[in-house]
């Protein structure tokens, strides 16, 4: 059930927009008015969310040290894993959020030998599926930029150029395609195949797998095998940016379809664990600096609290302090 | 309750694989030996905490308050508000698994509710369903779920089967920190009464007596005492300690288990031999006579009035700054949050070694160095004499704890005391120490006697990884920094590698320290013949 809801639901959105252009001719629904919703409901739930985190304030420095702390001179301080100054945080948050720096480190546990031994292996699958599914959806994203600019940008073709470099058919293969949907499935067939995963995993796990494959699906489609209108997409999408929407005839059915699935990607995403791209920036535990005993840390909550006072510890236990030869305030 | 009885090789015969059945549809199970008896209601009453009563985790009624479903909701809002780690980590998990294994708990109890990530879901589902509005409409599709008395007897046993040690937080892409989650949920059951016995006891102890075990001046002067003549007839030296002394330098403050317990005496010992050899301006303080913070494991604000003593005796002592004994969670708290707590610390002054001038400047604001930054600082501008021959005895290995590891970075600091103190000194498998550092098994306050089966499964990473350096290169000593480790590690060895004994770092150099004007050693600390002194004793 946990992962038929979810692929039923992917199928359901699918046959929905394709009844609704191919039979009902809903092509300016599904062209112009959900994508403008999509976006806007993305942008503004973004902000609302994070919004949300920013107002809850940090009260502690609570700072995950994953390596050696500045203390002495002569001691060697790991300067990104245990950051004392912003350059070390930005460093650190560089390689978390650019290379995946945590899920590098993942190791696998076994229990061998009937329990006498515990082994731990490096397992980097999860962290390489990772990285290549969010880099080649990056990419992705990026090369869609010509589809929104009169004159394509240059750097758009130079990552077209780098990510086609094999120089196989026509048109010409990307490879960010194939790698995406390797990575999707391999995280996908991950979540079934491994118990524990499986265990922990929520439709909301599985919903953006076969969204984010029905979209690379029909992407792939359109490019490699039905070739669509590219003349009419760009069309569509320049209308779209410029806020002079068109509608052009006959882009056929499956664009649609894949535009629909973005849209719903959008308008999913900041109500969904998607929001994790946005709240990596704001996890205290690796945003701030180590540097607790250095500068201190104002909590804007901090209140005063009821103590057990010295003078009464000392009126409960002044006698036994003199018998004890320990000096009393009040004889 | 029965006896705990299983054998290791039985304990240790775990399936880490969970069952089919989804984990929302089994309901909790209370287990014997895996948890602690309720607090007294006494020493809640002592420190104020609300709904103190009788209750039995093995009953079927809890008691809860009348309005527990708002109490708890209106915590949840609160906390919500006040801590961003908490509404983040609410929002950000995607279920990776990363850290699904990473867990002593899960490891050594193949329990899947044990899972950092599911542990988590007990709260982020109850999140869901009530203030998310893709949890109130889609329900349980959302992994949202409905709070109920059941929920809150699951809170209860899975939070106090967490050690907030962080390691799930050093694999976790985002971060995402249990422990931070687990406060929470503490935090929680707190506002319900349901706290432990084997942490209201010690927090109330702490309020009232200034320390955890209780114990009053007049103890804490008698034991120094008998550690005072201890050390007298090891080396023919009697050092003097002073309490509550006005206008000394330095106050030292460690936690009290170490003036209560073997091995953590030795520490002690080692301190106060340590000191005296320096000729240090130091005292101790009966008032603020513990560093560690139960009341971390209760809630922030209890933390904050237990913490708040070490300032106002420093201050009232006169102080210039504040020297801390090895502990775990007291350095966590020292590290991370004094400072914000009951700071600014202005009426300290920087820490300056009067040994060896070094200026301490990663305490320039909370003005609180840990003993092994002072004492590596000692070692290294050649201020002390040191015989680490007189460790030959032993093979040592060093456990790092989960607190001055991944909430601090102390890693480096007792390594070099170490080797300057042994000659034979191990590393265990790279997996299992520095950030990576498995938990003792017993930390935040569940190293009581009636979970016994708990902490032994939450050992057994960590004694597993010992077991290998014992086999590989005959370890027969782990040494550490927390009190908490000295006591629970003791248990943890004698239950799954006998023969490996326990101690402070400060027991090894207290050993190897060569005293102006001592006589000439024939026993260790513990009053153990010396290495070449074994013969002599039997002629």
């Amino acid at each position: 059930m946990k992962i038929l809801i979810p692929f039923l639901t992917v199928i359901a959105l699918i046959l929905l927009v394709a009844a609704g252009v191919k039979a009902a001719g809903l092509e300016l629904l599904f062209g112009v008015l959900i994508p403008y919703a999509a976006v806007a409901v993305f942008a503004v739930g973004i902000v609302l969310r994070v919004v949300k985190w920013a107002r809850s304030p940090v009260p502690f420095r609570i700072p995950t040290t994953c390596g050696q702390q500045k203390s002495l001179p002569w001691i060697r301080q790991n300067k990104i894993e245990n950051p004392s100054s912003t350059l070390g945080v930005i460093a650190r948050m560089a390689l978390e959020v650019l290379f995946f720096r945590s899920l590098f480190r993942n190791v696998k546990t076994e229990l061998r030998n009937d329990g006498d031994r515990l082994a731990y292996g490096s397992d980097k699958w999860l962290w390489l599926a990772g990285l290549a599914f969010h880099w080649s959806f990056l990419i992705i994203l990026v090369r869609h930029f010509r589809f929104f600019a009169a004159h394509v940008p240059f750097p758009v073709r130079m990552i077209e150029g780098l990510d086609s470099f094999l120089q196989i058919g026509a048109p010409l293969l990307y490879l960010t395609d194939l790698i995406i949907l390797g990575a999707v499935t391999y995280l996908f067939l991950r979540r079934v195949a491994l118990p524990m995963v499986r265990y922990i995993s929520l439709p909301a796990d599985y919903f953006p797998l076969f969204l984010i494959l029905g979209i690379a699906g029909t992407g792939v489609l359109m490019r490699y095998f039905t070739k669509v209108d590219v003349t009419g997409v760009k069309q569509l999408a320049m209308g779209l940016v410029s806020f002079t929407p068109v509608v052009p005839e006959g882009i056929g059915t499956l664009f649609y379809v894949h535009l629909f699935l973005v849209s719903v990607l959008f308008a999913y995403f900041p109500f969904s664990k998607l929001v994790h791209m946005a709240g990596v920036f704001l996890s205290p535990t690796r945003n701030m600096v180590n540097n607790s005993r250095m500068v201190r840390h104002v909590n804007p909550w901090n209140y005063p609290v009821t103590v057990h006072t010295y003078e009464e510890y000392e009126d409960d236990f002044r006698e036994k302090m003199k018998m004890a030869g320990i000096p009393v305030e009040k004889e | 309750m029965a006896k705990f009885t299983a054998k290791p090789n039985e304990l240790s015969k775990i399936n880490l694989t969970p069952r089919r059945k989804e984990w929302m549809d089994t309901p909790v199970e209370i287990r014997e030996h895996m948890y602690c008896h309720p607090a007294k209601i006494k020493d809640l009453q002592t420190v104020d905490f609300s709904h103190a009563r009788e209750w039995k985790p093995a009953d079927e009624d809890w008691k809860l308050p009348q309005n527990w479903e708002q109490i708890v909701l209106d915590g949840m809002q609160a906390l919500l508000k006040k801590y961003r780690s908490f509404q983040v980590f609410m929002d950000i998990c995607v279920r990776c698994g990363a850290c699904a294994d990473k867990c002593h708990f899960f490891i050594g109890t193949g329990d899947p509710k044990n899972m950092p990530v599911l542990r988590a879901e007990l709260l982020r589902s109850v999140y869901r369903g009530n203030f998310t509005l893709a949890g109130k409409i889609l329900k349980k599709i959302n992994g949202a779920r409905t709070l109920t008395p059941e929920v809150i007897k699951e809170w209860w046993y899975y939070f106090y089967q967490c050690t907030e040690c962080r390691r799930c937080s050093v694999f976790c892409p985002y971060g995402i920190d249990q422990a931070e989650i687990t406060m929470m949920g503490r935090e929680l059951t707190n506002l319900l009464g349901l706290q432990i016995g084997w942490i209201a006891g010690p927090v109330a102890a702490c309020y009232m007596k200034g320390n955890h075990l209780g114990l009053e001046p007049h103890t804490i002067t008698s034991s120094v005492e008998l550690f005072v003549d201890d050390i007298e007839s090891i080396t023919g030296i009697r050092v003097e300690p002073t309490f509550n002394r006005k206008g000394a330098e330095i106050l030292f403050v460690t936690p009290s288990g170490d003036l209560f317990a073997n091995p953590g005496t030795y520490t002690a010992m080692g301190y106060l031999m340590l000191f005296h050899e320096l000729g240090l301006d130091y005292t101790w303080s009966t008032y603020a006579s513990e560093g560690g913070n139960f009341g971390f494991f209760t809630t922030n604000e209890m933390a904050k009035r237990l913490n708040a003593k070490i300032y106002a005796e420093a201050k009232r002592l006169g102080v210039k700054w504040i020297l801390g004994g090895e502990c775990g969670h007291m350095w966590r708290v020292l590290h991370q949050y004094m400072d914000t707590w009951n700071g600014p610390a202005d009426f300290l002054e920087v820490p300056r070694s009067p040994l060896t001038g070094t200026v301490f400047d990663n305490a320039k604001a909370t003005r609180m160095v840990h003993i092994a930054e002072f004492t590596a600082d000692l070692i290294r501008n050649g201020k002390l004499q040191l015989d680490p021959g007189r460790n030959d005895h032993l093979k040592v290995t060093f456990h790092d704890s989960c607190n001055t590891s991944r909430g601090m970075g102390m890693l480096e600091e007792p390594r070099y005391i170490i080797r300057n103190v042994c000659n034979h000194f191990y590393e265990m498998p790279e997996d299992t120490i520095r950030e990576k550092t498995f938990c003792c098994g017993s930390g935040t306050g569940l190293n009581a006697s009636e979970n016994m089966e708990l902490r032994m499964r939450g050992g057994f990473p960590r004694a597993n990884a010992v077991k290998y350096v014992r086999e590989k290169y005959g370890v027969n000593m782990l040494a550490n920094i927390c009190a908490i480790d000295r006591a629970t590690l003791s248990a943890s060895m004698d239950y799954w590698n006998p023969g490996v004994q326990v101690c402070g770092a400060h027991e090894l150099v207290a050993n190897a320290l060569v005293m102006k004007g001592e006589k000439e050693r024939t026993q260790d600390i513990r009053l153990e013949p010396l290495p070449g002194e074994e013969e002599t004793e039997n002629v």
